[in-house]
């Protein structure tokens, strides 16, 4: 630190910061003005979104889930979707809006990111087919898994479980037992491949 | 230096070489017997006959054209493409504690940012005093300092919650480097701006297509982080955040933002995406952790390993790898030959820094005989790497995240290794 500081950089623009800052809270500050409505939100997905994610959010390949996965966090495969997982409005429309479509960010208007995602919303059963998302009815909306999470707990529990003196001799009963090979399942890839691929 | 086959020394005769003067040396006796003169040493070679490249040869070097394992690689069925992805540093190749800048593992979220530092701008606005807006020439004017730290992607070891899944520490270990840098005190931005009280939460801002953010408390940004400009001496590699990257010591690689371009105090978190779909830890009953920061202690033996085995036969040999913890230093590892039945404290050797990686070495003599090796760390604080079993019992399968339990390599007879997992 510096007494006053070191009088280095300069003022930002008002201008300069509405051009970067665009993120947005779940309390719903930083929302852009405008809206949009489920059908809109379709087309536009259509268009945008479906050659990746689906038609209805499915997915296309190993591009990620949009929508249903409802109720299957405690499955072997979960699938983590917006619907199944996401806790907050607000990420879905700050992510859209900041980083989608996928290798042309920073392109959707407000009122199509509201659209989008207000389509989002309908497919994963969270809002009816006329619904309009904006800035109000944002507040309306209640998200399946938002009670889903909670903080960071390890040092209350696993770090006290495991800070203390380990066994170092006779410490198992017995030979100890190969229970798993990555050879058997062979995902690992191979040096030939790789070099054919390159 | 392209005809290799009438000059290059092998590997294996070189290693055979040195056993034997080791084992005349301590035994007294000759364990290998030369029966015909090494034509390594015999035959002229071209290197001490014929004069080598000049000065002018090459201005930015590059390892010598045998070293060719010694690169990143991908494992392309992990994601959807190549861009928002991830390779893995070649841990197995690697010693000492320092990750050269060319074979550090990357992971993009939309692609690698080829900026101009010229057009680089970095902006700190929100609950300050004066939104401020710095050049990078601006930046390297503040006092900077050097750190040694761990980057650990919090998906490291990862796919092998399940079981044992990859073959090589490359692969189940190998989203991880450790590099020197320089930078600026982010604490020292902060102040130029001035945080007001309220500003309790940090939002850092790259400014890559993926537009990555993450919330960062006040306490953490005001304590260590650093606004580095720098690695191993040199500037950022592009695929590292070049021309400025958030360093954030001890805790998950996420939060490290490449290629920053802004900073914004607020009194709440954001809960964005990479801290909400993803970065969370999904436990087994349906209820995930979300803000895991710190990388908890871990370790893992580079060699031998499923990409480094033993080709020498039996006999002295060196086990060695590399421990680490997001909370401390690593004075202690211990390392097992028979599946964490019995156990050896290892010897650590070079440099032990807060938040680095530490190297350790096990040498013993090996008689031939299979070996479920396993090593274990122990930090600064007294907390104890966990086994696998261990951590599914508080989590489940399902986290993707924080994995870091005990690895095991079987090593067979031949001395060829195996990623598995023991009970």
């Amino acid at each position: 630190s510096r007494e006053g500081g070191f009088g280095l950089g300069r003022p930002a623009l008002p201008e300069e910061v509405a051009a970067w800052d665009w993120d947005v809270r779940p309390d719903g500050v930083g929302l852009p003005v405008g809206e949009g409505d489920v059908w809109t939100g379709e087309e536009l997905f259509v268009d945008y979104c479906s050659a990746c994610h689906g038609d209805f959010g499915e997915a296309v390949g190993r591009w990620p889930v949009l929508a249903g996965g409802a109720g299957t966090l405690t499955y072997e495969d979960p699938t983590k979707t917006i619907g199944s997982y996401w806790p907050y409005l607000s990420t879905v429309v700050d992510y859209v809006h900041r980083a989608m479509p996928y290798g042309q960010a920073e392109s959707l208007s407000p009122d199509e990111t509201y659209a989008i995602v207000a389509y989002l919303l309908y497919l994963n059963n969270v809002v009816d087919d006329d619904f309009v998302l904006n800035q109000d009815t944002f507040h309306d909306v209640e998200m399946p898994n938002a009670d889903g999470f909670f903080m960071d707990d390890r040092d209350e529990t696993e770090v006290v479980a495991w800070t203390r003196e380990p066994c170092m001799t006779d410490c198992t009963e017995g030979e100890v037992e190969i229970t798993m090979r990555a050879t058997i399942l062979d995902v690992t890839p191979e040096e030939d491949e790789e070099e054919a691929s390159a | 230096m392209s005809d290799g086959k009438s000059f290059s020394p092998s590997r294996r005769s070189f290693l055979t070489a040195s056993a034997a003067a080791g084992g005349a040396l301590a035994s007294g006796k000759l364990v290998h017997a030369q029966a015909a003169p090494d034509p390594a040493i015999i035959d002229p070679q071209p290197w001490r006959q014929y004069l080598g490249p000049g000065v002018d040869n090459a201005p930015y070097g590059m390892p010598s054209p045998y070293e060719t394992e010694a690169v990143r690689r991908t494992v392309p069925w992990l994601t959807a493409d190549q861009v928002s992805s991830i390779n893995f540093t070649p841990l197995h190749e690697l010693d000492g504690i320092i990750t050269p800048n060319g074979i550090c593992f990357e992971r993009h979220h939309g692609g690698a940012a080829e900026i101009d530092p010229a057009e680089h701008r970095l902006m700190i606005n929100g609950l300050v005093d004066t939104p401020m807006v710095f050049t990078m020439e601006d930046i390297m004017r503040f006092p900077r300092e050097n750190h040694v730290y761990f980057l650990e992607c919090a998906a490291n070891t990862g796919m092998e919650w399940a079981g044992a899944q990859l073959n090589g520490c490359q692969f189940t270990h190998g989203m991880i480097h450790n590099v020197q840098y320089t930078g600026v005190p982010l604490r020292l931005l902060l102040e130029e701006a001035g945080v007001q009280t309220n500003g309790r939460w940090l939002l850092a801002e790259g400014a890559d297509a993926a537009g990555m953010t993450r919330s960062i408390p006040m306490e953490k940004a005001l304590d260590d982080c650093l606004v580095a400009f720098k690695m191993n001496g040199e500037a950022l590699r592009v695929e590292q955040g070049y021309p400025l990257r958030l360093v954030v010591p001890g805790w998950e690689g996420n939060m490290w933002i490449k290629w920053l371009r802004r900073l914004e105090v607020g009194d709440e978190p954001w809960h964005h995406r990479e801290e909400t779909s993803k970065y969370t830890d999904l436990l087994e009953d349906g209820d995930a952790r979300r803000f895991t920061w710190v990388m908890d202690a871990k370790s893992v033996i580079t060699n031998p390993s499923p990409q480094a085995p033993i080709t020498h036969g039996p006999g002295p040999m060196v086990l060695t790898g590399v421990a680490w913890s997001g909370r401390g230093t690593i004075p202690r590892v211990d390392v097992t030959l028979d599946g964490g039945r019995n156990w050896h404290q290892a010897r650590m050797s070079g440099p032990s820094l807060d938040k680095s990686m530490h190297r350790f070495y096990y040498e013993f003599d090996w008689d031939g005989s299979p070996l479920l090796l396993q090593s274990r760390a122990i930090d600064s604080t007294g907390y104890v790497q966990p086994t696998k079993e261990q951590l599914r019992e508080f989590r489940g399968e399902n986290s993707i995240y924080h994995n870091n339990g005990i690895q095991t390599w079987y090593v067979n007879e031949n001395g060829e290794a195996e990623n598995v997992e023991v009970g």
